[in-house]
């Protein structure tokens, strides 16, 4: 394992520090607690938004953190959800009075995690609500199963959560824009390489030089199918034809995100964005809006992933308002 | 006629994380093949946790103590398996509240606990997960005169067999699905060294 760290179970402390010190003009860390908020925080009358997930998929989640999307992120340890306690204190430090949503993406551990911070708050009087994010439709969604992953897509999420958070809108109707979005996205990913997670200290699988794995989740966790290496337009078209299969995207006007795992780099995914862009003009789905670059990475992964929103008047408007985080724009 | 005592509930406590530790590796192995490859070092971190917090605190009850161990496990398990046995033990606690630990008092408390696997984990049986045990367990309990506490561990054993061959509807391991099978489930067998560390100390006290 050839990484930069001091030491492998130090890594998410030490990466706190750092982007704190860095950053510490618009944020700054609750002491004693792996949660960064944003430094105006609780803000007055308006709902707090609160996400968070393991380490491991910079700039997610603190990145997000700031004016027009979230009021705290929660770190956990690299790919592990943070505990109960943590969120509590996130969801306890944003509260203004106006109530907190929690962002989750769809993994079993994250769901549960949140809920019982969720409890806990209710328990001190403050009112919680959430939204599971669950784009990845790589997985075969099923009420008798866990379901499909969150991924890329609950950075749009959050996006328009906190525009909609922003305007002073209550703890339902900022709930309501999210789960819109929730509806509306889909995403899907591959890797070319595994990842490593420091502690483990060797990659959690193997591909070989000629090999891609399709529908990789954000773990490293396998996907639904090895394939050889092919082009950017066969690997493009690849992902979109099983997003699209998913749900229908036709004459609508969509956003797209380009997203890298971490070890991309942006020459390939602008190459992919040309790709997604074409095959989905060929489907007749105008695009409203991209962003390409690194949103939702995997540690040092090289693969990417393809994320589709279907956009109207409200989404739009949620989009084009100021957003001020180091990571989104 | 009281079977727990609070020095039997600290030792139950100190011989699950022994046994964690001792099968660390085994559980992470496990874990590898369907999960994530986390549970063995999560669990004995975990459980070693909470001796180091049992072991220096004064406990009036049972019921004190299992709430401690569920704080300390809810705050440093974390993944799915932290809330589930963090539920699983302070809804033992609140079932034990007030109360001497008889034999008819623990099967409640065994009760309460798996009534909060499920919540927390929207399990149902049979879907390779921690609460499969749990359920067998509690069955069992249900069923039996309440002197043969050894009867726990082949109830264990068998259902952990069985989660051998179930596709895993719930938690990481769904992702899989088919794939899922062949593989004993990880939180099968972790909760089965804490029922074992619970029989070997009520064994103790008869010896």
């Amino acid at each position: 394992m050839k990484k930069v760290v001091n030491h492998p179970d130090k890594v998410v402390q030490d990466m706190l520090d750092g982007f704190v010190k860095a950053h510490h003009t618009s944020m700054k860390r609750i002491p004693d607690t792996t949660v960064i908020i944003r430094q105006e925080a609780p803000i007055s009358g308006k709902v707090g938004l609160v996400s968070g997930g393991g380490s491991g998929h910079e700039p997610a989640h603190a990145g997000y953190v700031g004016k027009g999307m979230l009021d705290a992120a929660v770190v956990g340890e690299v790919f592990t959800s943070p505990t109960p306690d943590q969120v509590l204190e996130a969801i306890k430090a944003v509260d203004s009075g106006a109530g907190v949503l929690l962002i989750i993406k769809n993994y079993t551990g994250d769901v549960m995690n949140f809920e019982m911070a969720a409890e806990l708050a209710e328990a001190e009087g403050i009112t919680v609500d959430k939204v599971i994010v669950n784009d990845d439709v790589a997985v075969e969604d099923s009420t008798f199963t866990t379901g499909r992953r969150g991924i890329a897509g609950t950075v749009l999420v959050h996006r328009v959560a906190g525009a909609v958070a922003e305007t002073g809108a209550s703890l339902a109707e900022v709930k309501q824009a999210a789960e819109k979005v929730v509806r509306n996205v889909r995403s899907m990913g591959l890797a070319l390489t595994a990842c490593t997670v420091p502690a483990a200290g060797k990659p959690s699988f193997t591909l070989h030089d000629n090999e891609i794995e399709i529908g990789t989740g954000i773990h490293g966790e396998p996907g639904i199918e090895r394939v050889p290496l092919q082009t950017a337009e066969e690997m493009s078209e690849r992902l979109v034809e099983k997003i699209l299969a998913d749900k229908d995207y036709t004459n609508s006007e969509v956003a797209i995100m380009i997203n890298g795992m971490g070890a991309t780099p942006e020459m390939e995914l602008y190459i992919v964005y040309r790709e997604v862009e074409r095959l989905l003009h060929k489907h007749g789905i105008a695009v409203y809006r991209a962003w390409v670059g690194e949103y939702m990475t995997s540690l040092e992964m090289a693969g990417f992933s393809v994320t589709l929103l279907a956009v109207d008047h409200e989404i739009k408007q949620a989009l084009s308002t100021p957003v001020e985080t180091i990571a989104f724009r | 006629m009281v079977i727990l005592t609070v020095d039997q509930a600290k030792q139950w406590m100190i011989e699950s994380q022994k046994k964690l530790v001792e099968h660390k590796e085994q559980l992470t192995t496990l874990d590898q093949a369907i999960g994530d490859g986390d549970h063995g070092i999560n669990m004995a971190r975990g459980f070693s946790e909470v001796v180091d917090k049992i072991e220096g605190t004064e406990y009036d009850t049972v019921a004190d103590v299992l709430k401690s161990a569920a704080m300390t496990l809810t705050a440093k398990v974390g993944g799915a398996s932290g809330p589930l046995y963090g539920t699983a033990f302070l809804k033992m606690a609140v079932s034990l509240q007030g109360k001497e630990v008889t034999a008819e008092a623990f099967v409640d408390a065994v009760d309460a606990g798996l009534e909060g696997i499920q919540t927390r984990g929207k399990a149902e049986f049979g879907e390779k997960t921690l609460f499969d045990v749990w359920y067998q367990v509690a069955a069992f309990l249900h069923s039996e005169p309440y002197d043969t506490w050894e009867g726990i561990l082949e109830v264990c054993q068998a259902i952990i067999e069985d989660t051998r061959e179930m596709v895993a509807l719930r938690g990481r391991a769904s992702y899989l699905k088919e794939r899922s099978k062949g593989h004993i489930d990880p939180g099968s067998m972790s909760s089965f060294y804490i029922f074992q560390a619970f029989v070997d100390v009520l064994e103790w006290e008869k010896a």
